[in-house]
């Protein structure tokens, strides 16, 4: 288990949220002056489809503390069926970088549709505090891009 | 065998059924056997070799030599045809361009576990009743037969042909293999081991690209890692990070395309046991998706490229517990 470097420790939380469900359902949230934790960055994609294993270690590398991939939920994907192939391939990759050692609760996938502004709400807060619990990524950073 | 082969490339040479034969030639030193293509049955005579060092799988080679005039002959073992049928699949190798001898497969030999024994200086290795008796330029070694089986075909998952348009010896069938029981061990293992053990693993890797180079999954023009721009195309100026990357990137591309034919392992100069990662997709894929094995045939989905609608969610990765 990674120890906290430092007390005030804030993770870096890259959100990708496809563009017609999630990033609604995060405009949806503001919208509704829910607050979720500003140390979510998000990250638009057209669909989550579109996020490419490396887009999720570069995340990593850049700073990132914690990746979420937030989608339309299985059968409402925009270009039907993308979110599918999302679930398959984002599962063995996760699967994968348990298997490398990286710590589980940094990576996750949430289905949030663009109704849904409350649950982005809750599910970033959920998630940036597991990560939080977690402390800085240290597994899986690139030393070069460390903030000092 | 090998001089049944040789018959036969010349028969079909002869009557024009291909024109170019690709199989092993000797290198320097006997062990390190390298494929070939041969265009006449002199070349033939003089050269082509079948023996416990023919491990290289030419399925990949064909690829650019289907796409020349004419037919060419390739033999290939059980675990080739799997490549074979693999890129078949991905429409990469035009099949009326080969002619395709099935030919048995191993235990083929590893000359880099002999030389791990202390043994050096090797002229040649004849095996003696399942012994290896080694002559080197030091006197006479000898080893069991078994120890020097290289780590792909100690784990063998099939004696079975999946494509061929003539066989020389019989059939096999597809075997019960322990492959996953490495990644079972590991996966039992703390996430704090297992990031130990890889960080130790992967930290040997040079960037040789020979594990890519030599995969028959990995056959796209362009490569991600061939961009100048990635920051991964050399080691010199890499951080611990881009191996992961790499890595990570290179068993997820052909994860349900992989045969596990085992190249990737077999040619690693720096002995890093890549099989590993293939295996953990290999083994994830099976029990989340249902059995499947890249190769076997050419209709069934890449389960990379399917779904189903009651799909797991990846949420069963985080169910595992926390550590
Ligand atoms: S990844 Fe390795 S085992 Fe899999 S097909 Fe490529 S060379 Fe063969
Ligand atoms: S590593 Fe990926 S991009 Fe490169 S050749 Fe292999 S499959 Fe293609
Ligand atoms: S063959 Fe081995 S050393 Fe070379 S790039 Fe692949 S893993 Fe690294
Ligand atoms: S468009 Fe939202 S997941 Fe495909």
């Amino acid at each position: 288990m990674q120890v906290n470097d430092s007390k005030n420790f804030e993770p870096v939380i890259a959100a990708f949220c496809c563009n017609w469900c999630s990033y609604a359902g995060a405009d949806l949230s503001g919208t509704n002056r829910l607050s979720y934790p500003t140390n979510v960055k998000i990250i638009r994609v057209p669909c989550s489809c579109r996020v490419n294993p490396m887009f999720i270690l570069r995340a990593f590398q850049r700073g990132a503390d914690g990746v979420i991939i937030c989608g339309c939920h299985p059968g409402d994907c925009h270009y039907t069926s993308g979110n599918y192939f999302t679930r398959r391939r984002i599962t063995l990759l996760y699967s994968m970088l348990d298997f490398l050692g990286i710590e589980r609760n940094r990576t996750r996938l949430e289905w949030v549709s663009a109704a849904e502004g409350a649950k982005f709400a809750s599910v970033m807060e959920q998630f940036t505090e597991d990560v939080r619990k977690l402390g800085p990524n240290r597994r899986l950073e690139d030393l070069r891009c460390r903030k000092k | 065998m090998q001089e049944k082969m040789k018959q036969r490339a010349k028969e079909l040479l002869a009557d024009g059924t291909v024109n170019r034969v690709m199989g092993w030639k000797k290198g320097e030193f006997g062990y390190d056997t390298t494929p070939a293509v041969f265009r006449s049955a002199e070349e033939i005579d003089k050269y082509f070799v079948c023996d416990d060092f023919t491990n290289s799988n030419l399925s990949k080679l064909l690829v650019k030599e289907s796409k020349k005039d004419g037919v060419i002959l390739a033999f290939l073992k059980p675990c080739d045809t799997y490549s074979f049928n693999q890129l078949l699949k991905e429409h990469r190798i035009d099949r009326e361009k080969v002619y395709i001898i099935g030919i048995p497969g191993g235990p083929k030999l590893d000359a880099e576990i002999i030389k791990s024994k202390g043994i050096t200086g090797i002229t040649g290795v004849k095996n003696v009743n399942y012994t290896l008796v080694i002559d080197t330029i030091y006197g006479e070694e000898k080893m069991p037969f078994y120890e020097a089986v290289s780590v792909k075909c100690k784990s063998c998952k099939s004696k079975k042909h999946v494509i061929y348009d003539e066989l020389i010896g019989d059939d096999g069938d597809i075997l019960e293999s322990d492959r996953f029981d490495e990644v079972e061990k590991l996966e039992n293992m703390t996430s704090r081991e297992r990031f130990d053990f890889w960080q130790r693993e992967l930290s040997k890797c040079i960037r040789c690209n020979a594990c890519k180079n030599v995969c028959p999954a990995c056959t796209c023009e362009k490569c991600v890692f061939d961009n100048p721009k990635s920051g991964i195309e050399n080691k010199a100026v890499s951080d611990s990070f881009e191996e992961k990357l790499f890595h990570i990137i290179r068993a997820f591309h052909v994860a349900g395309r992989c045969t596990d034919c085992g190249e990737c392992s077999r040619v690693c100069p720096q002995n890093i046991p890549l099989h590993l990662l293939n295996r953990k997709f290999i083994k994830d894929i099976n029990s989340l998706y249902g059995e499947y094995q890249a190769g076997a045939d050419l209709d069934t989905k890449n389960p990379l490229t399917d779904y189903s609608t009651d799909d797991c969610e990846p949420s069963i990765v985080h169910e595992r517990g926390v550590e």
